[in-house]
C-alpha cells in the first residue's frame, strides 16, 4: 500500500512533470491568497495583504525544491536536471571539455589496454575446463626442454599430478597434394587431449591407447584456424591423408575454434603424437639425454596440492633420477607455472606488473590534472556558485552538481578511451609481429575490459570531483558577492598546488623510466654480441628431411658453399648447424670435463658453455674475430684429431687464463677428448641480456648434421641475392626446400620482448609529458590570469619584464623544479625493475639523468610561453581602466 | 513573543496528522487547526508544510484532492487515508509516553535526606 502510494509519487512526478509542478505552483498561490484574504478581512488592503502574505510564507523556491524532495524518486530526477545542467555548462566551455575529456580518454584508454594485456597474458587461463588448476612444469636448467624418457618417469612418479601431458614444437613442411607449406604445430603426447578435457570440434583426438612405441600413431588433428584456413572448412577432410615432411599422416580431427594450442604467445596449426616425431623431426624418442624432446609438461594439480608441493614432489623425483641415471643428467630443477608460459612466466609477470604500476600513475597524474582544473574552475566560478546559494540552493545540491559534471566528463572519456583501448587491442591480438613465426599476442578484450574501463571512470570522476569538496563547503556567498573575485593571494601552499606538484612527479617518473628503456634498446642495438649480422643472409636448409645421408651431407653442404662463394659480390659464406647465435632460441648446452675427469658424472662437469658446430671460414661470414690460434679447415674432418674453438669466457673458466687455453685439452659428454686450435671473442648466444658465457665451436665435419643455416655475407641489394642464392641452389637440387632470410631481421625475435618493452614504456611517457604540459599551463594561465590586475600595476610602477615574470611564473618553475627532482629520485628507484626486462637498462646513466632534466624544462617552457607572453604583452593602462 | 513553543523536531508530522484527522483540510486549513487547537501558541512556519504535507501523502498516510474552499477559491484538501489513521494513533500513544515520562521526570524533587 504504501510501497504503491510511493511508486504513485514517483511515477506522476517523472511521467507528468508539467502537471505536478503546475499542481504545486498553484497548491502555494492558493495558500497565499487564503492568508492574504485573512489578512484583508482584518482590515489590510489588498496589494500589502498579498505582499505581507508573501513575506510570511518564507522562501518560495526552497520550500518547493524542499517538497519536489518530498514527493520521492528525487535521485533519479536530480540526476538528471544535474545532467542537463552539466551538459549545458560544459558546451559553453568547449575548451576546457575537450582537455578534460581528452586528458581522461588517454588515461583510462591506457588503462584498459593495460588492463587488457594483464586480463590477456595473466589472469585468464588457457581456453580449457578448469583451467585454474591446470600447472605446467618444466624440468632442466635449459629452460623448457627435457628428453622424452625423462618426462615419462615425472609422469609415472609424481604424486601431485592427475596426469601429465607434454608438448613440444613441430616445425614442418605440410604437404596436401600439390605443394609443400611451412606449418608450425604441437607435438604432443597422446594424453594431451584428454588432460585437457577438451572435445573435437570435428572427427577425433588420439589418445594413450594410439600410442605403440615409436613412429606407431601417424594422426594429425588440425587446429580450428587452420583448417578454416589451409582447408577452406572442408569436413571432408578427415580421413584424408597428407605428408608431413614427407611421411604421411592421417587426418582425423579437427580442435575446436576456441583452443589454440597450450603455448601462450603462439598459435598451432596442427597436432601430431609425439611418438612419431622422430620421422618427422628427426628427434631420436627414446634417448634420456637429449633436451630437445619435451617443450613443457603439464596436468591438473590433485585437489589440495599447491603448486609450491608440486615443485617439490617433481624435484624429489628428479633426484632419484639423477641418481639413477648420473650421466645423462646435467643440473636440473622444477620450475612450476602458468601452462603456456611457465618459462617466461616470471618475465612477464614482472613487465606487465610494471606497465600496470606505470598506467595506474598515468591516471593518479591525470586526475591530479583533472582536479586542478577543477579546482580553478570551482575558484572561477565561486561568484556564480555564492549566487545559487544565496538563492537558497542548498551546498549538498551544488557539489552534486559538480560532481554530476565531473563524472560526466569521466565517462564521455572513459567511452572515447575505451573505444581507442579496444581497437588497439584487437589490432594487437590480429598482430603477426614475424611473418615467418606464428607469434600472437592474445589480448582479445572482453567483458572484463569493458568494466573496469567503466569502473575506472567513475572513481576517476568522482575522485578528481572532490578536489573542489572543501572550496564549496567554505564558501560564504556574502563575502564572494561583496567583493568580487579577487581571492586571497599569496596563501601558503594550495591544494591545487600540491596536486600539480605531485602530477609532475608522477610525469618525471614516467619520463625517467620510458629513457632509460629508450636508452637501453639502443644500447642493446649497438652491443657488442659477437657477430656482425648487418649484411649477412641466413639459407636454413634441412638435407635430412630431403633426403640426404651419412657423408651425403658434408658434401653436398660443402657443394652448396663452394656455389654460393661464386655469387657476384659475395664475401664470405660459413655454415653452422641447426641455427647462428640468438635465433629462435636455439643455442644449447653441453657438459664438458677437464681431461684429467674419468667420472663424467654431472657433478664432475667443469663448464656448461653453449656448443655450435660451424663450417671452415664461418667466424669471417659471422663477423667475428678470432683472437689467436687458428680457424677450421676442411681438413679437420672425421679422420683427423678433434679440435675446438672456444670464447674468451670458457678458456678463463676451463683453463684459468686466455693464453693457457691454445693446445690445451678437455672432454666432452661422450668422453671424446678436443684440443683447443682457437680462440674467439666473447659474444651473446642465447638472449640479449644473459651475463658473459663460455661457447664451444666444433668442426661441423666431424659433427655432421642435414639441419643447417648458411651464413652469406655480402653488402648487395637483398632481393637479388635472395634471387641469385636459391637459383644457385636449384641448380643443386631441385626438390631441396630452401628458407633465406636476413640475419638482422630474424634477430627481431630476440630483440621483440625489449622492444614492445620500449614502445609501451615510450608511449607511456609521452602521456606523462603531455599531462604535465597541460598541468603546468593550466597552472600558470590561470595564475597569470588571475593575477592581470596585480601584474597591471607592477608594470604600471616601473617592473621589469624578468620581475613580472618571477611574480606572474615563478611559483609554477618552482613546482616543476620540486616536482622533476623527486620524481627523478622516484624514477630511477623504479627503474631498476626495468631492468629485468630490457637489456642495459641502468637509470645511472648520465645520458638518461641530462636527458630527463632537459625533457622537463623544455616541457615547462612549451607550457609557461603562452601564458609568459601573455603576462609580457600586458598593457597596464587599459588593464586598469578596466576594472 | 510570550506563550509562543518551538515545535519539536518529527512533531509536525503528527501535528498535521491530527489537524487532518478533525474533518478535510486544506494547506491553509492546517496552520489555522493547529493554531486553533494548541491556543495559538504553536505557529509553524508558512512555506515548511508543504514538504511535510507531500512527504505524509507519499507516505500513503494522507490522501488528496482538489476542490473549493470556503472562501470560494481552488485548494488542494487532505484527509486521512486508512494507514494514516493507524499511524496517528500509534503516535499518540507514543508521544502520551514520552510526555508522562517526561513530566514524572521533571517532578521528581530532590529527596531530603
Amino acid at each position: 500500500m504504501r510501497f504503491l502510494a510511493y511508486f504513485r509519487s514517483v511515477a506522476a512526478k517523472l511521467l507528468y512533470r508539467p502537471q505536478v509542478e503546475d499542481d504545486m505552483e498553484q497548491e502555494l498561490r492558493s495558500h497565499i491568497h487564503h492568508r492574504a484574504d485573512d489578512l484583508e478581512h482584518s482590515g489590510m488592503n489588498r496589494i500589502e495583504a498579498e505582499r505581507r502574505a508573501r513575506i510570511e510564507f518564507g522562501g518560495h523556491a526552497r520550500f518547493k525544491e524542499e517538497a519536489r524532495e518530498a514527493l520521492g524518486g528525487n535521485f533519479i530526477e536530480t540526476l538528471l536536471q544535474d545532467a542537463r545542467f552539466s551538459i549545458r555548462v560544459l558546451c559553453k566551455s568547449p575548451g576546457f571539455a575537450i582537455v578534460a575529456i581528452l586528458t581522461l580518454a588517454m588515461a583510462i584508454g591506457a588503462n584498459a589496454v593495460v588492463f587488457g594485456v594483464l586480463n590477456g597474458l595473466i589472469l585468464r587461463p588457457l581456453n580449457v575446463p578448469q583451467a585454474e588448476s591446470l600447472w605446467g612444469t618444466e624440468y632442466g636448467a635449459d629452460p623448457g626442454f627435457q628428453s622424452y624418457p625423462n618426462y615419462r618417469d615425472l609422469r609415472d612418479r609424481n604424486h601431485s599430478f592427475e596426469d601429465l601431458a607434454a608438448f613440444n614444437f613441430a616445425f614442418v613442411g605440410l604437404d596436401t597434394g600439390n605443394h609443400p607449406f611451412r606449418a608450425m604445430g604441437f607435438a604432443t603426447t597422446g594424453n594431451y587431449f584428454d588432460v585437457l578435457r577438451i572435445r573435437p570440434y570435428l572427427g577425433r583426438f588420439f589418445h594413450s591407447s594410439d600410442e605403440h612405441g615409436p613412429n606407431s600413431a601417424p594422426y594429425l588433428v588440425l587446429s580450428y584456424a587452420y583448417w578454416h584456413r589451409r582447408f577452406q572448412d572442408d569436413r571432408s577432410v578427415i580421413g584424408r591423408t597428407v605428408l608431413l615432411n614427407k611421411h604421411p599422416f592421417t587426418i582425423i580431427g579437427v580442435a575446436p575454434p576456441e583452443f589454440r594450442g597450450t603455448l601462450l604467445f603462439a598459435s598451432s596449426d596442427f597436432f601430431m603424437p609425439i611418438v612419431d616425431q622422430e620421422q618427422v623431426n628427426g628427434l631420436p624418442l627414446n634417448v634420456r639425454g637429449t633436451t630437445q624432446e619435451i617443450f613443457e609438461a603439464f596436468g591438473h594439480l590433485r585437489p589440495g596440492v599447491t603448486p609450491a608441493q608440486a615443485t617439490a614432489d617433481l624435484d624429489a623425483v628428479g633426484a632419484d633420477l639423477e641418481k639413477t641415471y648420473p650421466k645423462e643428467f646435467g643440473q636440473k630443477r622444477s620450475v612450476v607455472g602458468r601452462v603456456g608460459l611457465t618459462s617466461f612466466d616470471h618475465a612477464v609477470r614482472a613487465f606487465v606488473l610494471a606497465l600496470t604500476l606505470l598506467a595506474g600513475l598515468i591516471l593518479l597524474a591525470a586526475c591530479a590534472n583533472l582536479g586542478g582544473l577543477f579546482a580553478a574552475r570551482a575558484a572561477d566560478r565561486s561568484r556564480e556558485l555564492a549566487l545559487r546559494l544565496a538563492l537558497g540552493s542548498s551546498r549538498h545540491r551544488i557539489l552534486r552538481s559538480l560532481l554530476t559534471e565531473a563524472v560526466l566528463i569521466s565517462l564521455a572519456g572513459g567511452a572515447v578511451g575505451l573505444w581507442a583501448s579496444v581497437e588497439l587491442l584487437y589490432r594487437l591480438s590480429g598482430w603477426q609481429p614475424f611473418p615467418g613465426a606464428p607469434i600472437r599476442i592474445p589480448v582479445t578484450p572482453d567483458a572484463k575490459v569493458y568494466a573496469v574501463a567503466l569502473m575506472v571512470a567513475v572513481v576517476s570522476g568522482l575522485l578528481f570531483g572532490m578536489v573542489p569538496l572543501r572550496q564549496v563547503l567554505r564558501t560564504d556567498p556574502y563575502q564572494i558577492i561583496k567583493s568580487g573575485s579577487a581571492s586571497k593571494i599569496g596563501r601558503r601552499i594550495s591544494l591545487r598546488e600540491l596536486l600539480l606538484g605531485g602530477q609532475i612527479a608522477i610525469c618525471a617518473v614516467l619520463v625517467t623510466s620510458s629513457m632509460v628503456a629508450v636508452r637501453g634498446l639502443f644500447r642493446s642495438l649497438n652491443a657488442d654480441l659477437g657477430i656482425q649480422p648487418r649484411n649477412t643472409m641466413l639459407v636454413t636448409t634441412n638435407l635430412a628431411t630431403a633426403g640426404y645421408s651419412g657423408d651425403q651431407v658434408i658434401t653436398m653442404q660443402k657443394r652448396m658453399i663452394t656455389v654460393l662463394k661464386t655469387i657476384p659480390g659475395v664475401e664470405q659464406v660459413g655454415l653452422v648447424n641447426n641455427y647462428p647465435p640468438l635465433i629462435y632460441a636455439s643455442a644449447s648446452r653441453a657438459n664438458v670435463f677437464k681431461t684429467k675427469t674419468s667420472d663424467l658424472r654431472p657433478s664432475n662437469v667443469a663448464a656448461r658453455p653453449y656448443r655450435f658446430e660451424v663450417s671452415p671460414r664461418y667466424f669471417q661470414a659471422a663477423g667475428t674475430s678470432l683472437l689467436a690460434g687458428r680457424g677450421f679447415t676442411w681438413h679437420d674432418d672425421k679422420n683427423a684429431p678433434r679440435v675446438a674453438i672456444v670464447n674468451r669466457e670458457f678458456a678463463h673458466r676451463m683453463f684459468g687464463s686466455v693464453t693457457l687455453a691454445i693446445g690445451s685439452y678437455y672432454k666432452l659428454q661422450d668422453g671424446t677428448r678436443v684440443q683447443v686450435v682457437g680462440l674467439v671473442e666473447d659474444g651473446k648466444y642465447l638472449s640479449l641480456t644473459e651475463d658473459p658465457q663460455p661457447a664451444m665451436f666444433l668442426p661441423s665435419p666431424q659433427w655432421p648434421s642435414g639441419d643447417s643455416s648458411v651464413i652469406v655475407r655480402s653488402s648487395h641489394d637483398t632481393q637479388k641475392l635472395i634471387l641469385a642464392i636459391r637459383g644457385k641452389l636449384r641448380e643443386l637440387d631441385r626438390g631441396l626446400p630452401v628458407d633465406t632470410e636476413t640475419w638482422n631481421s630474424m634477430l627481431k625475435v630476440v630483440l621483440f620482448p625489449s622492444r614492445v618493452a620500449t614502445i609501451s614504456l615510450g608511449v607511456l611517457g609521452l602521456m606523462g609529458a603531455m599531462l604535465s604540459i597541460t598541468g603546468i599551463f593550466g597552472m600558470a594561465a590561470y595564475s597569470v590570469s588571475k593575477r592581470l590586475r596585480e601584474l597591471g600595476i607592477r608594470m604600471a610602477l616601473g617592473a621589469q619584464r624578468k620581475e613580472v615574470l618571477q611574480a606572474a611564473l615563478g611559483r609554477a618553475f618552482k613546482l616543476l623544479a620540486f616536482g622533476s627532482a623527486a620524481g627523478l629520485v622516484l624514477g630511477i628507484l623504479a627503474s631498476r625493475v626495468l631492468a629485468s626486462i630490457v637489456y642495459e637498462a641502468t637509470p645511472r646513466d648520465p645520458v638518461v639523468l641530462a636527458g630527463v632534466v632537459l625533457a622537463m624544462t623544455s616541457l615547462g617552457l612549451l607550457a609557461t610561453w603562452v601564458p609568459a607572453q601573455r603576462a609580457l604583452s600586458l598593457d597596464p593602462t587599459t588593464l586598469l581602466r578596466e576594472e | 513573543m510570550a506563550g509562543e513553543a518551538q515545535i519539536l523536531p518529527g512533531t509536525l508530522d503528527l501535528l498535521i496528522l491530527k489537524a487532518v484527522s478533525l474533518g478535510p483540510l486544506h494547506g491553509y486549513g492546517v496552520l489555522l487547526r493547529i493554531g486553533q487547537i494548541s491556543g495559538q501558541t504553536l505557529l509553524i512556519e508558512q512555506g515548511a508544510l508543504y514538504p511535510a504535507l507531500f512527504r505524509l501523502v507519499r507516505q500513503g498516510l494522507l490522501r488528496a484532492t482538489w476542490g473549493t474552499s470556503e472562501n470560494n477559491r481552488r485548494a488542494k484538501f487532505y484527509e486521512l487515508t486508512a494507514s494514516g489513521r493507524k499511524r496517528l494513533r500509534e503516535e499518540t500513544d507514543g508521544w502520551n509516553r514520552l510526555a508522562a515520562a517526561m513530566g514524572s521526570v521533571l517532578a521528581a524533587q530532590p529527596e531530603k535526606s
